[in-house]
């Protein structure tokens, strides 16, 4: 099956018309000795045999295990109707909205999701989405560079080390100097972030909650940070803003984060969602699409894209970035999701998260070889120090139907028996108790 | 039509959470949380329901117009995709997984499906490796210049800049820019070529690489492709390939052969997966020999049992691009699509994309002027500079065209050629549904000479007029406001 509906007839009608004798002559453009070496390509198949194939491999892949990882990326409930809403073809079968008048639906979709970004981070613009939360900092970082003429950001170690390690690779050709800053019994240390800010400091990033799950107000900072003329930039979670101070109301210049919570499933890594959000006075300098509401000649209120003198499409080699398409449709799920959840559900499930998570730890903190960290207070997920080897116990769990948790001495020195642990709304107290009786008899035996 | 905010009642709800199982904790203290509420909507799923239903319908989109959007390659999405990304199996499963000790084998399809992807994608292309990680077409062209970067930097050859046509989108020149290199511009000659006096002029020891796009954007192959490659490979530089047009070439010739050394593809124009509005896309990058060792972090790999398992082990790799394996979810769809077509399938689908666009060039170069009058690859490339002799731009035509039901061709790109319309075709569309757009562009052409004020006026069936864009720039409204 190619999806092809030219008949050999109308084949040979347009060859005519053409005034070439056969296909070939369409491709002689092409010199002989540049044809394929090879192209050792499987004979097709049909839709069923595709359809069986894979699913044969999606049965490889474990989905059975209760899960308690998270570190940025979540296992929130997804209501059916973003899942219905967002298989609509006139959706996803469109494109980037250039035409406006045949665009209406995408465009007034795109300002809604803007105006929900600048809702749940308490910033003034956000643009029309980008393609995850690390390439979404790593935008945020050179927006800083570029606003400020200065080169060194203070980065602290409580933000995802995927997303730092994004950060390093983007930048390895720019001399952009970084400093890292420590994590102190779960929290940013303040002392290290004054003692390297200076004014050559074009930015200073936090996460909210940081990597260990903590939450902080970081407020102190961003005084601090603006007083030596650098921009403050947050790395947040959107569900946890249901309830946590927002990046707005602590003064932070740029907010920016993993959408994929917000009705996203985790696909095996992809397609998520990155979000950005500024102050009114950054706009110039954002990377990315940006829709605006505007009138027709009657008066009508309509959608654009606008301020596209930013993008690559027309300022080439000078644009703020090179995006090009983003994750509307991921945030059109977003958008469908907050819709869904509306004001007071997504309180109501950022408080879920929190109590849930608050259960666990007292239940995890009764069982022997367990000590739950709690320096700080935390949202949906926080650390357990365990009497063995972070990596074993999680090997033992998976064993028992658990996938238990993300284990730190991965990205952390020193931590190896440091066990991240996150829970949502989904997790019962029925499977925390059973979690926590499990990891008791993989911690003894 | 009203916004979502705008339909909000206070109290009424769209969706129920499950009541809490767990005893009351201690409230979190009160610094730490939000004084501001989100101002959120509050509408039943009802509501939700028939406004984003009633929105899609306000979109034109392939599966209800003919879209022939030059270099977008929208070619009609098959159903059957949409039903493997969301098997539980794939999308249900948590992307740290396979990185827990042990955790490799609960994630061995997943694996599997990246693996196969990988070698399909080089085998097509001619490329050595491939990574499908980067997330989009201009995600994979910054992913590729950093490859670039890190080899000349592994071979201490100092490397100041990138050649790029004038002709190329402008994602090329902003991920060079972005990578850290300048950009040099290389015209395009009387004939749509690069203007190979200028290119030998600008080529020397501190080229860093040559971004090309081939067929190139003008939607014509250039025969002296070759001799372009052999001579930025004698000064040390890189080739990079921009996959944009690969839908013109499966199988008719390979990047690879040529002698490109990096190449991104954009999952979302060859390989059928949707648009969806504006991502999410795909951009895998593949590289030659050389450059396989900087590929970015994790690679799948296959064990001598057959097994898949993530190798970091690769203290050359540029490091993390991706937050994980790319967009996995468009890589299914892709993956499924060329499991389907297959090999006569994938060269099948070129010639008929190409045999598409010179119909539609044939038919419509004594109405509007050809950029370049000859043969082209899947694309055609006119002018509408005649019409504009009698006050009708492309701009007007364009909007003619969605009064009659068509999405309109890409308009004013490339940059070089006057008042452009790009019209990529597709191998899907049928041969009726071209001969009634292009009737309609003849039309249009016919009307610019005996009453162009209708195309001024045009659309006029849409819900909306055409906006004032000088409005929405000087004074920017970029969200509801309470």
């Amino acid at each position: 099956m190619n999806y092809i509906s030219h008949t050999e007839l109308e084949k040979k009608e347009m060859l005519k018309v053409i005034g070439v004798k056969g296909i070939d002559d369409l491709f002689k453009d092409i010199p002989d000795d540049l044809r394929p070496k090879s192209f050792n390509i499987p004979d097709g198949k049909s839709e069923f045999e595709v359809i069986e194939h894979l699913k044969l491999l999606a049965r490889k892949n474990a989905t059975h295990l209760t899960n308690f990882v998270g570190a940025g990326f979540y296992d929130h409930y997804i209501p059916a109707a973003v899942d219905a809403l967002a298989s609509d073809p006139k959706f996803y079968t469109a494109y980037t909205p250039y035409q406006a008048e045949c665009s209406q639906g995408w465009l007034q979709a795109v300002y809604e999701y803007q105006t929900v970004i600048c809702e749940l981070t308490g910033l003034g613009v956000s643009n029309a989405s980008l393609y995850d939360g690390g390439t979404a900092l790593y935008e945020a970082a050179m927006m800083a560079v570029r606003f400020t003429g200065r080169k060194k950001i203070i980065v602290d170690s409580g933000v995802n080390l995927i997303y730092r390690t994004m950060l390093y690779a983007y930048t390895s050709n720019l001399s952009i100097e970084f400093v890292e800053t420590p994590v102190v019994h779960g929290q940013s240390c303040r002392e290290d972030i004054y003692k390297n800010l200076d004014d050559k400091t074009a930015a200073v990033i936090v996460q909210n909650p940081n990597f260990f799950g903590a939450v902080d107000d970081f407020s102190d900072i961003v005084e601090r940070v603006h007083s030596k003329g650098a921009l403050a930039i947050a790395s947040v979670y959107p569900v946890s803003l249901g309830m946590l101070k927002s990046p707005g109301e602590m003064g932070f210049d740029i907010a920016t984060g993993e959408g994929q919570s917000l009705g996203i499933p985790l696909s095996f890594g992809g397609p998520y969602l990155g979000f950005i959000a500024v102050k009114k006075e950054y706009i110039r300098q954002m990377p990315g699409r940006i829709v605006g509401a505007t009138v027709d000649k009657d008066g009508r209120r309509g959608f654009v894209l606008t301020l596209q003198a930013r993008e690559q499409h027309i300022r080439r080699e000078r644009a703020t970035s090179n995006i090009c398409s983003n994750e509307a449709l991921c945030a059109l799920r977003a958008l469908i999701y907050i819709s869904l959840l509306g004001k007071v559900g997504l309180e109501e499930l950022a408080r879920l998260n929190y109590e849930k998570a608050e259960f666990a730890k007292s239940v995890l903190d009764k069982v022997p070889g367990v000590k739950v960290k709690r320096s700080s207070p935390t949202f949906n997920e926080f650390t357990l120090q365990l009497s063995k080897n972070a990596d074993e116990a999680v090997h033992r769990m998976i064993g028992k139907g658990f996938a238990c948790g993300f284990p730190l001495g991965r990205f952390y020195k020193g931590m190896d028996n440091y066990l991240l642990v996150a829970v949502t709304e989904k997790r019962t107290k029925e499977e925390i108790v059973n979690f926590a009786n499990s990891l008791e008899a993989a911690l003894c035996s | 039509m009203q916004l979502i905010f705008e339909k909000s009642r206070v109290g009424r709800r769209g969706f129920q959470l499950p009541e809490t199982d767990v005893p009351e904790a201690f409230a979190l203290p009160d610094k730490y949380c939000r004084k501001i509420k989100a101002c959120l909507p509050e509408v039943s799923e009802l509501d939700v329901v028939r406004h984003f239903s009633n929105l899609s319908s306000r979109n034109f989109s392939v599966d209800t117009n003919f879209y022939p959007l030059g270099s977008c390659t929208m070619k009609y999405n098959p159903k059957f995709t949409e039903k493997i990304a969301v098997m539980p199996g794939f999308a249900d499963l948590h992307p740290l997984l396979p990185q827990l000790l042990g955790g490799g084998m609960l994630a061995q399809g997943a694996l599997e499906v990246l693996y196969h992807m990988e070698r399909l994608l080089s085998e097509i292309t001619g490329m050595a490796e491939f990574t499908v990680q980067p997330l989009a077409g201009a995600h994979g062209e910054l992913t590729g210049v950093m490859l670039i970067a890190a080899y000349h930097k592994n071979n201490s050859s100092l490397k100041k800049h990138i050649i790029i046509p004038d002709s190329s989108h402008g994602t090329n020149p902003a991920s060079a820019a972005i990578a850290g290199y300048d950009v040099v511009v290389v015209p395009t000659d009387k004939d749509g070529f690069l203007d190979m006096q200028a290119y030998k002029k600008a080529l020397n020891q501190e080229t860093a690489a040559v971004m090309l796009t081939c067929p190139d954007t003008l939607g014509l192959f250039n025969s002296k492709i070759k001799e372009i490659a052999d001579l930025a490979h004698s000064v040390g530089a890189l080739m990079y390939y921009d996959g944009a047009n690969l839908n013109a070439i499966l199988g008719k010739c390979r990047p690879g052969d040529i002698g490109f050394d990096v190449i991104h593809l954009n999952l979302h124009k060859t390989f059928a997966t949707p648009h969806g509005g504006g991502g999410p896309g795909a951009g895998p990058v593949g590289v030659c020999e050389k450059l396989v060792d900087f590929l970015p972090v994790s690679r799948v790999i296959r064990r001598i049992d057959g097994t898949f398992a993530l190798d970091y082990r690769r203290h050359k790799s540029i490091g993390y691009i991706a937050p994980f394996y790319g967009n996995f979810a468009v890589i299914l769809k892709a993956y499924s699509y060329i499991l389907m077509l297959g090999k006569s399938g994938l060269i099948e689908a070129s010639e008929n994309a190409v045999l598409s666009a010179n119909y539609c060039l044939a038919r419509l170069k004594d109405y509007y002027k050809p950029a370049y009058d000859k043969i082209c690859m899947h694309e055609c490339v006119l002018s509408a500079s005649r019409q504009l002799e009698q006050g009708v731009r492309a701009l007007d035509i364009a909007k003619y065209l969605i009064d009659k039901g068509f999405h309109p061709p890409t308009i004013y790109f490339p940059l070089i050629v006057k008042e452009a319309i790009m019209i990529e075709p597709t191998e899907t569309e049928s041969k009726e549904t071209l001969d009634v757009f292009i009737d309609v562009m003849i039309e249009a052409a016919l009307l610019a000479k005996t009453n162009p004020s209708a195309l001024h006026l045009a659309p006029l069936t849409m819900p909306i007029g055409r906006l004032d864009e000088t409005k929405a720039a000087r004074e920017p409204n970029l969200r509801w406001q309470p």
